[in-house]
């Protein structure tokens, strides 16, 4: 659908003449039109055929084979109609994984973005030792799911170091079997995902920072602004373009959740840290056509997220980059 | 080098502040951020550091007491990982994988993010809404048809079988960063090389590229990351396609490892911290890099 888009015919280009001469006026409007869009292709082609062949053309497929009662071997020949979607919305440990879901888009917006935007205003300064600081906040971004996860599983475990080292202190009565308990289990995870994710969020922060003239700065001080003063009106409006692009990310990527709760709990106790893209691998293997309409619903609400937090958070940076190239 | 950022954290803004303070080796304000800085590090390290250091313990004293210092310390769990042929041959196929990946997303990321962040065409915010939209289609729900796919095509179970689709998955990333980057750079230098008789490829290749070097690292070592992390992808396109073990990527092997001796937990723990040291090597050199660039181009 959007594909068509990408590909309109040449000529209709130069839709408002006036519109082209209010923007940076770059080359003749109308001019070498034949060749610009032979840059385009050339330039954007490659990309376009790479990823409508290995991610479009794989996800459509999938929405095919979600109307369909198919265990990914023999021919596709059962169709079921929108069975399988009625099936996933009557489960109730599915509805359970949404719900984990959104918990933690919500928490990690609430908790991570200011703590990311409060490490990187503190780090975006002169000081002794800032490379090394800076590269240690990122150690955790910079490890595999996986192997995070395996590590977090050892040292949560009843047996492992954190309740280990709580009985050291004195403090052994708070000792307790952290992802296993049905409670708490989904909080734990947050808190390994806030671990592992922060460093991101502060590298993101800190080059959007960059992009502040330190001059704005320097101005501020001059007119008696405080520290504060400054982060609150100068700093942060102008990280905001940051700070939304970091939002989408965060949403998208929670939406997304599966490495993490896949090799520490396998969405257990009971459901507590199931997230939908768990719930697909465990009941889609061997049951394709179901699995494929769970991921057709995770792709959907996503789908449906993104673009309401697009039109709404985004629209002023997508606007502005658009209608003029200066800002 | 005291310079405003110090006088700044003055709680007073009294005027005359930033002449005084220049004067101080340090203030409270100072102290203070150390203190947070410390406690982060804390917390960042503190677990990767427990992964480390259990791997010099026996398995026998980790079972007694987890969190023990090791009494005496071993490098045997240690010299038998980095003996082992599946642990070199997983760190092959990790870097052969990565670099593949990230060559790949980069070239094909600037190309198409020099075209919507610079030209004017209809369809250019459908073009960036494609790709943006990219980001909301999970790899789960591709695995099995790009499976299905790349057996049709003879790739399953190959490294570009499992490098091709990484690089469309990462196309999305790349391209939503990249194109503030290259949009950045002021209209006034693409009119002074058009003035000077520069085509716009040439523009590219001349002024684009070389000032965008910040944002191309970035991505670059976000791809290469992101590729070297990849647990889903690679086991499904090259486990499931029948790679040899000894050529799974690191993630793969780690997990498959574990799985295998879990009752030998210094043994884990050695071969998951042997795991994270390319990673981290990688990433510790690059990230200098990427200050370096990032204030490089803004104090210029």
């Amino acid at each position: 659908m959007t594909v068509t888009q990408a590909a309109p015919p040449p000529v209709a280009s130069d839709t408002g003449p006036a519109k082209t001469q209010t923007r940076a006026p770059r080359r003749k409007p109308g001019g070498n039109n034949g060749r610009k869009w032979l840059e385009i292709a050339l330039f954007a082609g490659p990309a376009l055929l790479v990823f409508i062949s290995f991610v479009i053309v794989p996800v459509a497929l999938a929405a095919v084979y979600s109307l369909y009662n198919w265990n990914g071997l023999g021919p596709l020949d059962r169709f079921i109609g929108l069975d399988n979607y009625v099936r996933a919305f009557s489960d109730p440990l599915f509805i359970k994984a949404i719900g984990n879901n959104a918990t933690i888009v919500i928490a990690s917006i609430l908790v991570q973005g200011p703590l990311a935007i409060a490490v990187a205003l503190l780090l975006n300064r002169r000081m002794r030792g800032r490379g090394l600081i800076r590269a240690l906040i990122f150690v955790p971004y910079v490890l595999a799911e996986v192997i995070a996860g395996l590590s977090w599983k050892l040292l949560l475990s009843p047996r492992g170091g954190i309740n280990a080292i709580l009985e050291g202190i004195g403090l052994g009565h708070l000792a307790k079997p952290w992802l296993a308990d049905p409670d708490t289990a989904l909080w734990v995870m947050f808190g390994i995902l806030t671990w592992k994710y922060l460093g991101f969020a502060i590298l993101l922060m800190l080059a959007g920072l960059q992009g502040v003239p330190e001059e704005l700065h320097e101005a501020a001080a001059i007119d008696g602004a405080s520290w504060w003063q400054t982060q609150w009106r100068i700093t942060l409006p102008l990280l905001g373009p940051t700070i939304r692009i970091w939002i989408f990310l965060s949403m998208i990527g929670s939406l997304q959740l599966f490495d993490m709760v896949w090799v520490t709990t396998k969405g257990g106790p009971v459901g507590a840290t199931n997230t939908m893209a768990v719930y697909m691998i465990q009941y889609g293997q061997g049951q394709y056509g179901y699995g494929s309409a769970i991921a057709v619903i995770l792709f959907v609400i996503s789908l449906i997220v993104a673009l309401v937090y697009q039109r709404f958070a985004m629209r002023r940076d997508l606007a502005g980059a658009i209608t003029s190239g200066v800002r | 080098m005291t310079t405003l950022t110090q006088t700044s954290t003055q709680p007073r803004p009294a005027p005359a502040a930033p002449l005084n303070a220049k004067k101080k080796p340090f203030n409270l304000g100072q102290v203070w951020v150390y203190v947070v800085a410390l406690t982060v590090i804390a917390a960042s390290v503190g677990p990767v550091a427990y992964v480390w250091i259990g791997g010099f313990r026996r398995t026998a004293d980790i079972n007694a007491n987890p969190a023990g210092w090791p009494d005496p310390w071993t490098i045997d769990s240690y010299l038998n990982v980095l003996t082992s042929n599946r642990f070199w041959g997983s760190v092959f196929s990790s870097s052969l994988v990565a670099i593949g990946t990230t060559a790949g997303v980069v070239i094909l990321g600037v190309m198409a993010a020099f075209v919507i962040a610079r030209y004017t065409f209809r369809g250019r915010g459908g073009l960036y809404a494609l790709f943006a939209a990219g980001l909301m289609f999970p790899v789960t729900v591709a695995a099995l048809p790009l499976s299905i796919m790349l057996r049709d095509i003879g790739l399953h179970g190959t490294f570009p079988g499992l490098i091709i689709p990484q690089v469309a998955f990462a196309l999305p990333t790349t391209i939503i960063i990249l194109v503030p980057f290259l949009r950045a750079i002021p209209n006034e230098l693409e009119e002074a090389a058009a003035i000077d008789g520069a085509s716009r490829i040439g523009f590219f290749w001349r002024i684009m590229l070389p000032l965008s070097g910040p944002g191309l690292i970035t991505v670059g070592v976000l791809a290469f990351v992101n590729s070297w992390n990849a647990y889903l992808l690679p086991l499904l396109l090259m486990a499931a396609g029948g790679m040899p073990q000894d050529l799974w990527t690191l993630p793969l092997g780690v997990q498959q490892y574990s799985t295998q001796y879990s009752a030998d937990t210094g043994a884990v723990l050695a071969y998951t911290s042997l795991s994270m040291l390319p990673a981290l090597a990688f990433f510790l050199f690059a990230e200098k890099r990427i200050v370096g660039g990032l204030s490089g181009a803004v104090k210029g």
